[in-house]
């Protein structure tokens, strides 16, 4: 537009929204140095008198969360590994190859895509029970190995790509199986990247699932831990539970900022968080 | 938002190049099936078969102790459906839940929108970190996020009230007071949700034509008339997308009541979700199957609703 005037005032009211929207996570993280008795203090305080480790000390070694970390980077890792693997392979299949059942596998994938999660979860309850898997991490990150929103997504990224590439390979003599993984996947980085991010961030908030199926606390992933101690009987160690939610969070955003801007691509594009 | 044929744009010309050879068509053919497997294995066991016990379910007995054999229930045809609609904690869940749909939804598209457009035309600098600041909540747990606001909406060592106190507001019992208990969950819901919307509006308002903007200024329309007779209506397939994905997602809501209320005070803040986990907790499989249909059969409707209702005009 050709309005170029400085407009302070719409700076000002958006430094006041940028700041009520990250005020929750700065007390967060600025709490989880404070001792039990400041964080109790009324008024409350801003910044910590007296900076302690002490919560996160306490954390890792009383309430184990370096297991539950553990947990969740292995749940979350396998999830995304699994994903890109196949979501690109079923993604590629289905936008630039021609077989026998194409069109009914797009089709299922489609119709899954609109269903919620509630209506599955109960009977893959009983099915993960029934395989011997009920409070075991291949419990928690089997049904999720491959997911529709990432066939859907790759297909998308796949079909923007020339299929002449393959001709080109079917000359040079090189099999269908080596066009894929030589020719097409390694241009399907920025694809494989959104979905990687979007995957390892739904897979590590993940929390219905994880509450449901880990029921001791060997296979707790860390939103299971942090919501069942803020409601048990920690529920009232203030500085624990700050230190918990940190640690829940932190990863999260460090991924988050160092692969923003392919991020907030993914989402622009595809629309779905 | 989604193209829906199965013919890829650029694989149609390779096509018709000439005519393949059986074998080199054997081949694609054996190397898509390798390439499609592994997905249809997990597929079929871990999605298609859990959705249709789970309608097989919702019409039986199944408990607990059914676990193990799922086929030797009763058939009781819709009394769990009857049930579900006849039991008062669920039916109050489902209270709570259209409140918390008709008023989160609108106000996260009005947050959105409003900061989308704001980033969009109103500044020139600092537009990133702006973004990146408002989308923050979005990526981060829910369970971490509800457990720091539980702090944050404490009646009297909490921030908000200590706030509210300083310019001399009321400072209610937020999580307490079953008139406030779901307000508060709305806001945080807005909070941590307009986010997702402002980076699609952001992605929409690029499709609005500067040229359109820029003759309607010289006609003399000023920024409000010009947002509302152009940018809006060309947004109307964004904000559907955006009404539809919110409305999905407000739907199911769970987190947010589990760990800041459990539900409370006096069932002020259960959602038919956490309802039908409760059922769940207590055993009642065949129950709980009933009602995360009944959400399903809502969530059609309200989506085929904003459809007719965005879309059309």
């Amino acid at each position: 537009m050709a309005n170029t005037r400085p407009r302070w005032w719409l700076y000002l009211v958006l430094g006041i929204a940028l700041l009520l929207v990250i005020a929750p996570f700065l007390w967060m993280v600025l709490g989880s140095f404070k001792t039990e008795g400041e964080l109790r203090r009324v008024p409350p305080t801003w910044w910590p008198e007296v900076a302690t480790l002490d919560n996160y000390t306490r954390l890792f070694a009383q309430l184990d969360f370096g297991h539950y970390f553990a947990n969740s980077t292995v749940v979350a890792g396998v999830v995304t590994v699994g994903n890109l693997l196949f979501c690109s392979m079923v993604g590629y299949a289905l936008s630039l190859l021609r077989f026998p059942g194409q069109r009914a596998i797009f089709v299922a994938v489609m119709v899954t895509l609109m269903i919620p999660g509630v209506v599955t979860f109960v009977p893959l309850f009983m099915l993960v029970v029934n395989m011997g898997l009920a409070d075991s991490l291949p419990g928690l990150f089997l049904p999720f190995l491959a997911s529709p929103f990432g066939v859907f997504l790759m297909r998308q990224f796949f079909s923007s790509l020339p299929g002449d590439l393959m001709e080109a390979g079917r000359i040079d003599g090189c099999g269908e199986l080596g066009i894929f993984f030589r020719i097409y996947l390694p241009l399907a980085g920025p694809a494989m990247a959104t979905l990687g991010i979007l995957t390892f961030l739904g897979s590590w908030n993940n929390f219905l699932w994880p509450l449901v199926v880990a029921s001791s606390e060997s296979t707790y992933t860390l939103p299971v831990a942090l919501a069942l101690y803020s409601t048990g009987q920690n529920q009232t160690e203030y500085g624990l539970l700050l230190a918990g939610a940190t640690v829940v969070v932190l990863p999260v955003l460090i991924v988050f900022l160092l692969f923003q801007r392919r991020f907030i691509e993914g989402i622009a594009t595809t629309g779905i968080k | 938002m989604t193209s829906t044929t199965v013919t890829g744009t650029r694989a149609g010309p390779r096509r018709a190049e000439k005519p393949r050879t059986g074998q080199l068509r054997r081949a694609e053919h054996r190397a898509a099936w390798v390439l499609v497997i592994p997905f249809c294995l997990l597929f079929l066991v871990f999605t298609l078969w859990p959705v249709l016990q789970s309608m097989f379910m919702s019409f039986t007995d199944t408990r607990a102790r059914d676990l193990r054999t799922p086929f030797s229930v009763n058939v009781i045809g819709f009394a769990n459906y009857a049930k579900a609609l006849s039991d008062p904690v669920f039916l109050r869940a489902a209270a709570n839940t259209a409140a918390f749909v008709l008023f989160g939804v609108p106000l996260t598209l009005a947050a959105a929108l409003a900061s989308a457009v704001a980033l969009d035309k109103g500044i020139t600098r600092l537009r990133g970190l702006f973004r990146l600041g408002f989308y923050t909540p979005v990526i981060t747990s829910i369970v971490a996020v509800a457990v720091v606001w539980r702090f944050l909406l404490q009646p009297d060592s909490g921030l908000v009230n200590t706030v509210l106190g300083a310019i001399g507001l009321p400072e209610p019992n937020w999580l307490g007071d079953p008139y406030t208990a779901l307000p508060a969950l709305v806001a945080m819901a807005v909070w941590r949700n307009f986010g997702t919307g402002m980076i699609i509006f952001l992605a929409g308002l690029q499709s609005v034509p500067a040229a359109l903007q820029e003759a309607a200024a010289i006609d003399g329309a000023g920024a409000w008339r010009r947002f509302w007779a152009i940018t809006f209506p060309l947004l109307r397939p964004t904000l559907l997308f955006v009404a539809v994905t919110t409305t999905i997602g407000y739907l199911q809501f769970f987190e947010e009541p589990f760990v800041m209320t459990k539900g409370g005070p006096l069932n002020s803040t259960i959602s038919v979700s956490m309802a039908t986990y409760q059922q769940f907790g207590f055993g009642n499989y065949g129950l709980a199957g009933a009602m995360s249909y009944l959400i399903f059969v809502v969530i059609a409707i309200v989506t085929a609703l904003q459809f007719r209702l965005i879309r059309e005009r």
